[in-house]
């Protein structure tokens, strides 16, 4: 066996991790470090940035230097009705970083779970994503969100590309005096400028935020996905973490690839998100798979400050 | 104990003014020394004078869990903030300016001085006109009047400089006015402390 004292706290967490993510019937999976290109060009916008890091094979095939593991896992699966494919990792990423275009090697665990997944399933990865920042630290939030909700919200909008992209971009800074501006510059009708003026900024407890959203989320799509989060409010509430777990609809991921539940996770003393995750049915989709599919990582070059 | 970082300068010392009013005063910022950081423990704030174009990186960064800065900041440096408030001061304007009577025909590369690069190149790139961007730290006006540049992108407070060595705006690309920026950690963890100076604000400016 080995002396567990020469192991450093990082390599503590990722034993821990993949013990933790085994126990509830995730397999462990090792990816290549490089992908072909295609793979990327097809989803920049799922990898949220283009400076992918390339480089020619020795047939002269443009490669890249893995900058996301989801993409790895989805590409390889198969659709079998009824079935589950769950699967953990962790993994480098490699990814071009701030202004000045720094090569990063980012260490990234995490989960999938790709198939017929259904709310029990969305229930298990939240609570897994939620015993993994308690891991670390017992100061975290994880904070929840549903972007069905706002995509129908939009919906009925407008389909005005440069509309939609500021009001995701006001969505997800809070703020509201913009969003103001935006509705009266687009000429929205007023009920459904209120109704996006309000939804800007909500956050709280289960209870706080259904009571600010049930007066807007009055259309078929807003009320149903609007249920579906309170479904899942419900039960997350039991789990007991109390208020620890928070509701906020300022988590804007992409939505050409996610849909449904979001989430992101803070630990006290880390400026930023180390945690993110959620549904993203829309990608599979978009590869051609018939599938549902969830999961989440954590970033563990972030958590420097505090291990 | 909330970190608070002003803007150095006129706009800064009209945003403690707004947090005075607010119920947040702290004595050894209105004395005369060198000190850098100021704290009133009763309070619970702490303050620190900041370059105004790095009041952003502290908040994004989390060495200040709130700050002020103008909107051009936020425009130019894109941080992963919250935007919780328009103080409605510090106002003016983002333009395009030239000397008088100039017009751009489109047949050839555009040349660009400015402070704000990114603001610039999105401009220009949501216009699909090429332009060359010479970044300069000051004295932008002088670009154009030198030849250095076609137009300049800068901000306009009364158009006075402009007026007064023969240029003029073009077009306005966007309002600006200070903003109350907050970061997303310290969101999560001192949510009531921030809230509560963000509505007593709130109250100062409408």
């Amino acid at each position: 066996m080995i002396d567990e004292k020469i192991l450093r706290t990082e390599e503590k967490i990722i034993f821990a991790l993949r013990a933790l993510y085994s126990e509830h019937g995730y397999k462990p999976v090792r990816l290549s470090k490089f992908e072909e290109y295609e793979l990327y060009a097809h989803n920049k916008d799922f990898i949220g940035d283009d400076r992918i890091i390339t480089f020619n094979d020795s047939n002269g095939k443009l490669m890249a230097l893995k900058p996301d593991v989801t993409l790895s896992i989805v590409k390889n699966g198969k659709d079998i009705p009824g079935h589950k494919q769950k699967v953990s990792y962790n993994e480098n990423i490699y990814r071009t970083t701030g202004r000045e275009g720094r090569f990063s090697e980012i260490m990234q665990a995490g989960l999938e779970c790709i198939g017929d997944i259904d709310s029990e399933d969305i229930l298990q990865v939240i609570s897994l994503a939620a015993q993994t920042l308690e891991l670390i630290s017992e100061d975290f939030v994880l904070e929840i969100s549903h972007l069905g909700i706002l995509s129908a919200l939009l919906g009925e909008i407008s389909e005005d590309e440069s509309f939609l992209k500021k009001a995701a971009e006001y969505i997800r800074a809070k703020n509201v005096h913009d969003m103001e501006k935006l509705c009266r510059e687009h000429e929205i009708p007023e009920e459904q400028a209120k109704r996006l003026i309000t939804f800007t900024g909500i956050c709280g407890d289960l209870d706080t935020v259904m009571g600010q959203l049930e007066p807007i989320c009055t259309t078929e799509a807003t009320a149903k996905a609007l249920a579906e989060f309170e479904d899942v409010g419900l039960r997350i509430r039991e789990l007991g973490y109390g208020e620890r777990i928070m509701c906020d609809f300022s988590i804007v991921n992409n939505m050409k690839y996610y849909n449904g539940i979001v989430f992101r996770g803070f630990l006290k003393g880390i400026y930023e998100g180390v945690l993110s995750g959620g549904q993203y049915d829309n990608l599979l989709k978009k590869m051609g798979r018939k599938s549902g599919a969830i999961g989440f990582a954590l970033y563990l070059d972030r958590l420097e400050d505090i291990i | 104990m909330i970190n608070i970082a002003l803007p150095k300068g006129r706009l800064g010392d009209k945003v403690y003014d707004k947090f005075k009013a607010a119920g947040y005063s702290c004595e050894t910022m209105e004395e005369k020394n060198r000190k850098l950081i100021f704290t009133d423990e009763e309070k619970g704030v702490k303050y620190f004078w900041v370059k105004p174009s790095d009041v952003s990186i502290y908040v994004e960064r989390g060495a200040a869990d709130i700050g002020v800065a103008g909107k051009d900041i936020l425009l130019e440096n894109e941080p992963d903030i919250y935007e919780l408030l328009d103080l409605n001061i510090g106002k003016c304007r983002m333009c395009v300016a030239s000397v008088k009577g100039f017009e751009d025909t489109g047949k050839r590369t555009l040349k660009v001085a400015t402070k704000f690069t990114n603001v610039a190149r999105k401009y220009y790139s949501s216009l699909g006109r090429d332009i060359d961007i010479i970044k300069l730290n000051g004295s932008i006006e002088l670009a154009p009047i030198l030849g250095l540049s076609d137009v300049i992108v800068d901000l306009v407070e009364t158009g006075t400089t402009l007026k007064e060595n023969n240029l003029e705006v073009l077009e306005t690309i966007v309002p600006i006015s200070a903003r109350l920026i907050v970061n997303k950690a310290s969101f999560k963890f001192k949510k009531k402390e921030i809230t509560r100076i963000v509505e007593s604000l709130k109250e100062q400016v409408e």
